[in-house]
């Protein structure tokens, strides 16, 4: 072991000593526009052990705290004041050879992104033996077996084989587990956790947080865990810190934050997360007026002042605005934190959405035996090849004027279901009727006038989504000429109507793509949805690339929409509770096949597909309070050309019955009221399984 | 709504322009390209004498003199007039050049991009063999052909450039068509030909302009270079590759003959090459 190395080891520490504590920190980004001063005072301890869980929006600073403790907060970035202490010795001001001895070793990062984490040319293996060869000397037998132990202890399956794999063969969920234990091989005393689920699908989120869980108790790691999921950050942390605008609104034991949220903007979040036990009927979201202000131009006082219900220019306006202690371990930056009335969960003063569930309408959207192939193939000429069924034969049915929620993880086929249903790719098998027309046979260029205006979508990614050279006024005017062949005013007063009912003002008819938020645009792509009085209206994960504050006011907006206009919503989404607050009806997509289908209440309540159950136990609610049963599935979705001869959650389900699930397609079994199930469990035998969610 | 997308366009050019001052290397190629463009616009104004005009008594010292800023070359023709007059050939030929061949390149990378199948195969196969020659050749068998002319030097940038014009735009476009806002033009029924050149086309200038600039610093040599070998412009208009040739056996002697016009053409190649660097600094930015 070399002298840094050694300098390196921690001085034994008193019992209570934090192993992290961050004092009065600054930190600026030096850029060309001048001095951004991201965080401008930031204070917390993490005692040894702990878990903190650092949650706000995105531009919050939470990354940027980050970076401040790993000390990478490259060229631009500087901590301009303060000191960040690690056992005790400030990191900020520390030689780079002290630091890279205790980076990596002592205090350790997981990012966003495995595949960026691994090097795509060393396998698996060798990756993780340098990690003791380097931080302990290590040898390359010792190093190799304690590599080996480490994969075992993330639960990768087959961790021999794993050894000598590159990243790019193992799953994303894999991947993650492989940067988790990297991590935790040098046994760090802090884990730097940056959004390590946000890319993965639910229930590989899920085993992955177990994990984390399992692994802080054993190895008394203590952990700095970043999310904009306050679901993720009740299972894993036991203190929480709120960050808005690069400071620390409030800061305590997850319990008492959450049963007592002090903080307006801790409410706010609080108050904009649908919750798998409410609907759009029984509790509104209420979403955060404004947005969060630009760094060069913060608000004096409080930052939060401008979009906050409670407050008092005079007593808000206080520079410096102090901190009120709560009780010993909870804290909130405001100054009315003592006297305001207790957080109700439904917030008085915002009456219930004036939707009854509608009566079951006529069937607008049929689909029937509906399959897409693609045909892959290889070698050179292209000659021989496999299928891929991408949807699989299946059957779903949209009433006028409801949603109809399809969800499932990614590569289930709901992506591939929308493209047929907008025409950009054609259907090989079965039928989808629209009010009675054939229309999955008929590319979007053939399809007529009628066809083209009565179905449009609203799309994911809110960057994307409007074209960068055109303004808003351009591409709503278009639209509306196109769907509905106006003349050029009258397209501009129907512009100037339908940005008033996304709530835009229609000045905005004059600005590019690039001057919107994210939430704006996506509000512009709404309208533009609308252009041509759509009777059936394909939001395909309109919220997931949006901040939680924004995607409450988007959900809100398509509910007030669909109940004015009554189109018929198909919403997409992999997000069950988004789904059990808007819809009417659920699809379970898994591997191109549905599992279960029927009214929202039926499938979030038993019986239960096994796949829905599981699905419903790896959501991450942001309730302390909830009693949620844990069901952590194994191993990744197959790849759709190895499909299971019989049932395609065969080979991860935990209630499998036996032989007959791998070789027989299940039998889709029927409730009274219309509930289908495809599975080989009778459905007396599933009614006996407990809710998930209590 | 014309104006208003007029207003747009010359907004956002106003501001790439405002953007370059912040680029040092931007500010001085866009100030050598400049200078040479209203060189070659007040050619007749600045030029102190006339182009093919000999000073048969200057040939005694043909060195720059008070008379003579540059001196003269064998045939005792004034050389700073001649390569202000020599502006005007490079400066109309390349910008004209690399215009038909963006044209060209756009059409056919939009639609080998768009299409894809067969259409993109034929596309590229035929640009797979012109690009498998090097382009001086080409160069010079076109003008062999067709023999020296402007029209004819257009003609051979259009043949070599298109096919690396089109495979930038081509890549663009196959990359732009999976756009969500593409697939939203083809949902309210627009044509391709709209989408391809109102939708994807324009959302590819950041690469092409930059592309453009260093594509008419390479255009300069070429005419340099065509016109060194002696398949420029036909004798006696003054062009700064055959000046170079015309002297470059004197170099010895009267190194300067050669020497100015080879530093025309060096300035405003550079000049573009820095102008494209700026351009590319700011596109980084936004």
């Amino acid at each position: 072991m070399t002298a840094t190395a050694l300098a390196a080891r921690p001085a034994p520490l008193a019992a209570d000593a934090p192993v992290l504590e961050l004092r009065n920190v600054s930190i600026s980004y030096f850029v060309r526009a001048g001095e951004m001063r991201v965080v401008p005072d930031i204070s917390f301890r993490l005692a040894q052990g702990e878990a903190l869980g650092l949650v706000g929006e995105s531009g919050c600073g939470k990354s940027t705290i980050a970076f401040a403790v790993m000390q990478y907060l490259g060229s631009v970035g500087r901590v301009t004041g303060g000191q960040v202490l690690f056992e005790g010795r400030d990191l900020a001001h520390m030689p780079a050879d002290e630091l890279r001895a205790i980076r990596g070793r002592r205090i350790a990062m997981v990012y966003q992104d495995p595949m960026s984490s691994l090097n795509p040319v060393i396998p698996i293996g060798r990756q993780l033996m340098e990690v003791p060869m380097i931080h302990f000397g290590a040898g390359e037998q010792e190093a190799s077996e304690r590599a080996l132990q480490m994969l075992r202890e993330v639960n990768l399956p087959d961790p021999e084989s794993m050894m000598g794999r590159y990243p790019h063969q193992l799953s994303g969920g894999q991947q993650q587990r492989v940067v988790i234990a990297m991590a935790l091989m040098a046994e760090p005393s802090l884990l730097v956790m940056d959004e390590p689920t946000t890319g993965l699908d639910v229930t590989v989120e899920a085993a992955v947080l177990d994990l984390v869980a399992r692994l802080r108790e054993k190895h008394n790691t203590a952990i700095i865990f970043i999310s904009h999921n306050l679901g993720t950050v009740v299972r894993i942390c036991d203190r929480i810190g709120v960050m808005y605008a690069g400071e620390l609104v409030e800061e305590g034991p997850i319990a008492e934050v959450f049963r007592n949220p002090r903080h307006p903007y801790t409410r706010g979040l609080l108050s904009c997360i649908p919750s798998l036990s409410a609907d759009k009927t029984s509790r509104p979201l209420t979403a955060i007026p404004g947005q969060v202000p630009s760094i060069l131009n913060r608000p004096k006082g409080c930052v939060f002042q401008p979009r906050c219900r409670f407050a008092e220019p005079a007593r808000c306006g206080q520079d410096p605005l102090p901190t009120l202690a709560l009780s010993a371990r909870h804290s909130a930056k405001c100054v009315r934190a003592e006297e305001l009335p207790p957080h109700e969960k439904l917030p008085e003063g915002i009456a219930a959405l004036a939707i009854g569930a509608p009566a079951d309408a006529e069937a607008v959207l049929r689909i029937a035996h509906l399959r897409k192939t693609y045909h892959q193939s290889t070698g050179m000429f292209g000659g021989s090849g496999y299928d891929v069924h991408a949807v699989d034969k299946i059957d779903l049915e949209a009433n006028r004027g409801q949603t109809l929620a399809i969800v499932g993880e990614s590569g289930c086929g709901k992506s591939t279901l929308a493209k047929v249903l907008t025409g950009i790719e054609l259907g090989t098998e079965g039928l989808v009727t629209l009010g009675g027309k054939e229309i999955s046979q008929i590319p979007v260029e053939n399809r007529e006038a009628e066809i083209k205006r009565a179905i449009q979508m609203v799309f994911q990614n809110p960057d994307s989504t409007l074209n960068p050279s055109h303004s808003i006024g351009y591409v709503m005017s278009r639209a509306i000429r196109k769907l509905r062949g106006l003349s050029a005013g009258a397209a501009r007063a129907e512009t100037n109507n339908l940005l008033k009912t996304v709530n835009l003002p229609t000045e905005f008819a004059q600005r590019m793509p690039r001057q919107l938020s994210g939430g704006q645009k996506q509000r512009v792509a709404i309208a533009r949805a609308l252009a041509g009085e759509p009777d059936l209206i394909l939001a395909d994960e309109p919220v997931s690339a949006l901040d939680v504050s924004v995607q409450a006011a988007i959900i809100n907006l398509l509910v007030d929409i669909q109940a004015k206009r009554g189109a018929t919503l198909v919403f997409i989404s992999h997000d069950l509770s988004v789904v059990r607050y808007l819809a009417d009806y659920v699809a379970v997509m898994y591997l191109g096949q549905v599992m279960e289908f029927g009214r929202t209440e039926e499938v979030f309540a038993p019986p239960y597909h096994p796949y829905t159950e599981a699905l419903l136990s790896a959501v991450p609610i942001a309730d302390p309070d909830v009693q949620q049963r844990r069901i952590i599935l194994e191993g990744a979705i197959p790849s759709p050309q190895n499909r299971p001869a019989g049932c395609p959650f065969a080979t991860r389900c935990p209630r499998k019955v036996g032989a007959i699930c791998d070789t027989t397609p299940p039998p889709v079994q029927t409730s009274a009221a219309g509930h289908r199930i495809a599975c080989h469990i009778p459905l007396s035998d599933l009614r006996q399984v407990g809710n998930v969610v209590q | 709504m014309a104006m208003t997308e007029n207003a747009g366009a010359v907004s956002q050019i106003w501001e790439r322009v405002r953007l370059l001052r912040e680029s040092p290397v931007g500010v001085i190629g866009a100030f050598l390209v400049a200078f040479w463009v209203v060189v070659a616009l007040f050619a007749p104004l600045l030029a102190p004498f006339e182009p093919n005009a000999s000073n048969l008594d200057a040939l005694g010292d043909p060195t720059p003199s008070a008379v003579n800023w540059l001196g003269v070359d064998m045939s005792g023709r004034d050389i700073l007039t001649r390569i202000i007059w020599g502006s005007r050939t490079v400066l109309s030929v390349a910008p004209v050049a690399v215009f038909a061949a963006y044209a060209l390149g756009c059409l056919l990378g939009l639609l080998a991009g768009y299409y894809r199948g067969w259409v993109d195969n034929l596309i590229n196969r035929v640009s797979d063999i012109i690009l498998s020659f090097p382009a001086i050749v080409l160069y010079i068998i076109v003008i062999m052909r067709f023999g020296p002319s402007a029209f004819n030097i257009v003609l051979a940038v259009i043949f070599i450039a298109t096919p690396q014009i089109m495979r930038i735009v081509r890549g663009m476009t196959l990359e732009l068509r999976e756009r969500e806002y593409v697939a939203a033009a083809k949902m309210r029924g627009e044509s391709a030909l709209y989408i391809m050149f109102v939708e994807i086309l324009p959302n590819a200038r950041g690469p092409l302009i930059v592309d453009a600039c260093l594509r008419m610093g390479y255009t300069t040599i070429a005419i340099g270079v065509l016109g060194f070998l002696g398949l420029g412009l036909p004798p006696p208009d003054p062009d700064w590759g055959g000046m170079v040739k015309d002297s470059y056996a004197l170099m010895s002697i009267y190194p300067h003959m050669a020497l100015f016009p080879a530093a025309a053409i060096t300035s405003l190649v550079v000049g573009f090459s820095l102008l494209a660097d700026g351009m590319r600094e700011i596109s980084m930015r936004d």
